[in-house]
């Protein structure tokens, strides 16, 4: 999964960070996870060595989707869920770009949720960051497809009747190929995985944890904090077991189709009964587990979770063009003119 | 029919003839007419078809809703309409019968199945008594044909069910109708073999079908006649059969050579506009791209994407569709992007008649959208318009960075009649540059001075970097802009970027005197029907001129003074009056309208009698 990206450049391009910091005045609340996301799309871009021009970001409806303004590469802050649209149709016609579609809980999952669900099957090669605060910002705090039951908000006085979605358990079953959660204050973690998705050929589908301090405060924080963090997250590592906890000594086991918490070295539980993490499985059901655990029942897993190669749509629509010039030739339009039965008047 | 010469006693001469066959949607009636036409339109006959089917694929066999109908005018000289009334009938059962026998003129042949008149058919079709012993045709002239136990003998033999016999008995329809109109059965034939050539039972069957029907009319004396209609006199050229929906897929592959631009498609199907997604989706030779997206906003969003990388990119629907891309089609209004939306509008309001014609979309056209959201909207009046209209859309929109809305319409999309196949040279050059950096900053929504378009700045160009979207920008450099002054500056700007295209197109044309009476006025696809009344009023010597408006928004820089020239202003529409309401509008004429929203094309016949009302003082 590291292959270059433009094949076709002449020589590596030394870009930094600044070379992707748009001229446009950032205009998101102060203390808003955003400013966090933005900061560390704009250091992974030049690994990539991707020219500047090559990249493209679109967004829909949301606080989130300003983030294309700050960027300084070609941005499309497009309508409200449609952004993945936009980047199917973009990619189709133009397969040699690096699409970023960047959107939040309430535009990828509510007004957007169809086109999420089938871009996703598509394995259309663009890279999806989903700015998730659990709340609709932008419109001044309404409950979102990911707010919790009973969630109390203005549009929701006593309490949210909805059940949330969980968006990974909806990106493994659209198909995705590639699926990852971080958060927006683990800088070095959300750095590492906005590089994989970036680099990873099909959809891939990124779920930041975001905080919104004005409308949902303190959103995630009771497993995001530092002092609590290690106890209730797990951290993700391909062929690696799944273990967490400050002293490294917490696990997950299956035990029959379920997961559990185990501690490691308490009734005779050794590393070797935890699951082992294979982000490269072909078949997603251990992703699919992971994807369904959460605080409190369980730690919050983060890190990519599925990560498999498959043709993407541009692939696709590309080889059937190419077999129809195979076996009919260049297209020639005198000829389609005059297909079917013709007859000549003198 | 119009009996111009008698040759001999056996044989008539006639200028034009008119056929509906009719039957079940199962018993393939629209196959039925497509060959039928084939064969004239081969022959040298001018065309003009209509096929007419139901909403359901298969409404309850027998039913009255299930009746599906074609119907076919071949002439002998230049025709505009498949004609007001059939001179025959094909009915192959009693609800086919019940449903269509009214439209027949007195003296009109019928030709039935008879085999179909059992009473659990009539029971059906809710005939109290059997129409063919009651009495109740008597002004017409039917023939009673056992087709369906005729057909079944014809098949004695081969390999296939009762019920699968019974599917080709149109074919015996057909070949008798070849026989009257003296009509070679080469055509259909070949055709067969290259259908069912891997299936030889089923080609066989077919072939014995057609050709038991033929030798039936050969050999049966209930026919004394056969009929003669000579060749048209077309202009000379190369020719080939087409409708509306063919020719709009094929307007926009030529418009791609013509603009050096890949051709994207993004479709979600819908009646009656799918077999434009069909036909293109077979192009992918060309390098066309379609997309068959997950709903109709995903269509036009990856339509926007695709224009916003470089592409002549295009979404097409009815009007139920275009009600769900408005939102992007302001967005791509607001980006001043190129592309085309092509409605083949339907009955409405919701889901309407969704096989059925009407133009009734005009206003969400041209006024549909929040805001003010100009954009240009033009409309072919024929089949074979389809295709320069495709290619013009295409122009518009390349040149002056604008969505466009092509409005076709159920009639013509499904319409056929002759084409002269244009070579592809004819076609005009409507390409255009995309930006590239210069020496000064670049200003995304700079405007050229003539056209007041943007740059196209397609993502790849080095130096171009820039941002777009539906927040309103800053007059030249585009970054988001809240100013008051800049926001009415800004659609000022589209407005008349918009409105200036009246400068790019021709002139309205006129079919008679420059004034006088009445100027019937007419749009899209009621074409035919206009011009044939106002052909048939100025035979009589009355003051009638007819306008048919192509281009809807904007108009025609002279219509407005061609409007006034007339004492009056009829305009005929299917729908009840918008474009009588926006020529109102737009030039305090007092346009009168008539509207029909029947799911039918006009009859020459009713503008006749409407403009001769109008003519005598009506209102």
């Amino acid at each position: 999964m590291t292959e270059t990206l433009d094949p076709a450049a002449p020589e590596p391009i030394k870009l930094t960070r600044k070379d992707f910091v748009a001229d446009a005045e950032v205009r998101w609340c102060p203390g808003c996870g955003d400013y966090s996301i933005l900061a560390q799309t704009q250091k992974v871009m030049p690994d990539f060595g991707v020219p500047k021009e090559n990249i493209v970001f679109i967004s829909g409806i949301g606080c989130s989707g300003r983030l294309p303004y700050y960027m300084n590469t070609y941005g499309f802050h497009s309508i409200h869920g449609r952004a993945a649209t936009l980047a199917t149709g973009l990619k189709s016609a133009r397969p040699d770009l690096m699409v970023w579609v960047i959107t939040g809980d309430g535009d990828a999952l509510s007004i957007g949720g169809n086109h999420f669900l089938h871009s996703m099957r598509r394995n259309v090669d663009f890279t999806m960051i989903m700015h998730n605060n659990r709340i609709y910002g932008l419109t001044k705090g309404q409950t979102s497809p990911t707010s919790e039951f009973g969630k109390r908000t203005k549009s929701t006085p006593m309490g949210s009747i909805d059940r949330p979605v969980m968006p990974l358990t909806l990106a493994l079953a659209a198909e995705a190929t590639f699926v990852a959660r971080t958060v927006d204050t683990h800088t070095e973690h959300l750095a590492r995985t906005l590089e994989k998705a970036g680099r990873h050929r099909g959809a891939s589908f990124v779920e930041v944890l975001q905080n919104c301090n004005i409308f949902n405060d303190g959103a995630w924080r009771d497993f995001t904090e530092r002092d609590v963090r290690d106890d209730r997250m797990l951290v993700l590592e391909h062929g690696k077991p799944l273990i967490f906890g400050k002293d490294r000594d917490k696990g997950i086991r299956l035990r029959g189709l379920h997961p559990e918490v185990v501690t490691i070295g308490r009734d005779g539980v050794t590393e070797a009964d935890l699951l082992v993490h294979d982000q490269h499985a072909e078949d997603p059901y251990l992703a699919l587990i992971l994807s369904r655990m959460f605080w409190p029942e369980f730690p919050v897993p983060v890190g990519v979770l599925r990560d498999v190669e498959r043709p993407t749509h541009s692939d696709l629509v590309d080889a059937q063009i190419e077999q129809a010039k195979a076996t009919s030739g260049e297209g020639d339009l005198a000829k389609v003119l005059l297909s079917g039965e013709t007859w000549t008047v003198a | 029919m119009t009996t111009t010469e008698s040759v001999e006693h056996d044989v008539q001469l006639l200028d034009r003839v008119t056929i509906r066959f009719a039957g079940d949607s199962g018993d393939g009636m629209q196959l039925t007419g497509t060959q039928f036409t084939r064969t004239a339109a081969v022959f040298g006959n001018d065309i003009s078809t209509f096929p007419d089917y139901p909403a359901e694929i298969r409404a309850p066999a027998g039913s009255l809703p299930g009746v599906s109908g074609f119907q076919i005018s071949f002439s002998a000289s230049d025709i505009h309409t498949p004609g007001d009334a059939p001179d025959v009938l094909v009915a192959m059962n009693p609800a086919a019968l019940k449903t269509n026998v009214g439209d027949l003129p007195a003296g009109g042949a019928v030709i039935v199945n008879a085999d179909a008149f059992t009473p659990g058919n009539l029971g059906k079709a809710a005939y109290a008594t059997n129409p063919l012993t009651d009495g109740s045709l008597k002004q017409y002239n039917v023939f009673e044909v056992p087709i369906s136990t005729l057909n079944a003998n014809a098949l004695e033999g081969l390999d296939m069910t009762s019920k699968q016999v019974d599917l080709t008995k149109n074919f015996f329809a057909l070949g008798l109708m070849f026989w009257l109109y003296e009509r070679s059965m080469e055509p259909t034939l070949a055709w067969i073999e290259q259908k069912f050539g891997k299936r030889p039972v089923v080609a066989e069957a077919n072939r014995r079908a057609l050709r038991a029907g033929y030798a039936f009319g050969e050999t049966t004396e209930m026919f004394h006649t056969t009929y003669r209609v000579p060749k048209a006199k077309l202009p000379p050229g190369v020719y080939r059969n087409i409708t509306g929906n063919e020719a709009t897929a094929l307007g926009f592959l030529a418009a791609s050579k013509a603009a050096k631009r890949d051709l994207f498609y993004g479709s979600y199907p819908i009646t009656p506009a799918t077999d434009i997604l069909h036909q293109l989706a077979g192009y992918k030779s060309f390098g066309v791209r379609t997309f068959q997206a997950e709903d109709e906003i995903a269509a036009i969003g990856a339509t926007i994407g695709a224009a916003y990388g470089g592409a002549l990119a295009l979404t097409g629907t009815s009007g139920p569709g275009v009600a769900l891309k408005t939102e992007a089609m302001g967005l791509a209004v607001m980006t001043e992007l190129p592309l085309v939306i092509v409605n083949v509008q339907r009955a409405g309001p919701s889901t309407g008649l969704p096989t059925k014609v009407e133009q009734a979309d005009l206003f969400q056209a041209v006024f549909g959208r929040n805001g003010e959201c100009p954009m240009p909207v033009v409309a072919p009046a024929t089949p074979a318009e389809c295709f320069t209209f495709a290619v013009e859309a295409s122009r518009i929109a390349l040149k002056y960075m604008t969505p466009v809305l092509y409005l076709s319409d159920a009639f013509i999309g499904n319409g056929a009649e002759p084409w002269r196949v244009p070579s592809v040279d004819e076609l005009p050059d409507i390409s255009v540059p995309n930006a590239v950096k210069g020496d000064t900053t670049f200003l995304p929504y700079g405007r050229d001075p003539e056209t007041l378009s943007r740059p196209w700045a397609i993502p790849g160009t080095p130096g171009l970097e820039h941002r777009i979207g539906g927040l309103e920008k800053l007059d030249g450099l585009g970054t988001v802009n809240y100013d008051a002054d800049n926001h009415h500056r800004m659609t000022v700007f589209r407005r008349d970027k918009v409105a200036g295209i009246a400068k790019d197109i021709p002139d309205q044309d006129i079919f008679g005197p420059e004034s006088g009476d009445l100027l019937m006025v007419g749009w899209g696809s009621t074409y035919g029907a206009l011009r044939s009344a106002a052909e048939r009023l100025q035979a009589e010597g009355k003051s009638v001129s007819h306008a048919h408006v192509r281009y809807l928004f904007p108009f025609p820089a002279n219509l407005g003074a061609m409007l006034k020239r007339f004492r009056t202003v009829l305009v005929p529409e299917l729908n009840l009056g918008q474009l009588s309401f926006v020529i109102r509008g737009t030039y305090l004429v007092d346009a009168l309208s008539y509207g029909r929203v029947r799911g039918k094309p006009f009859r020459i016949s009713e503008i006749v009698d409407e403009a001769d009302r109008i003519l005598a003082g009506g209102r």
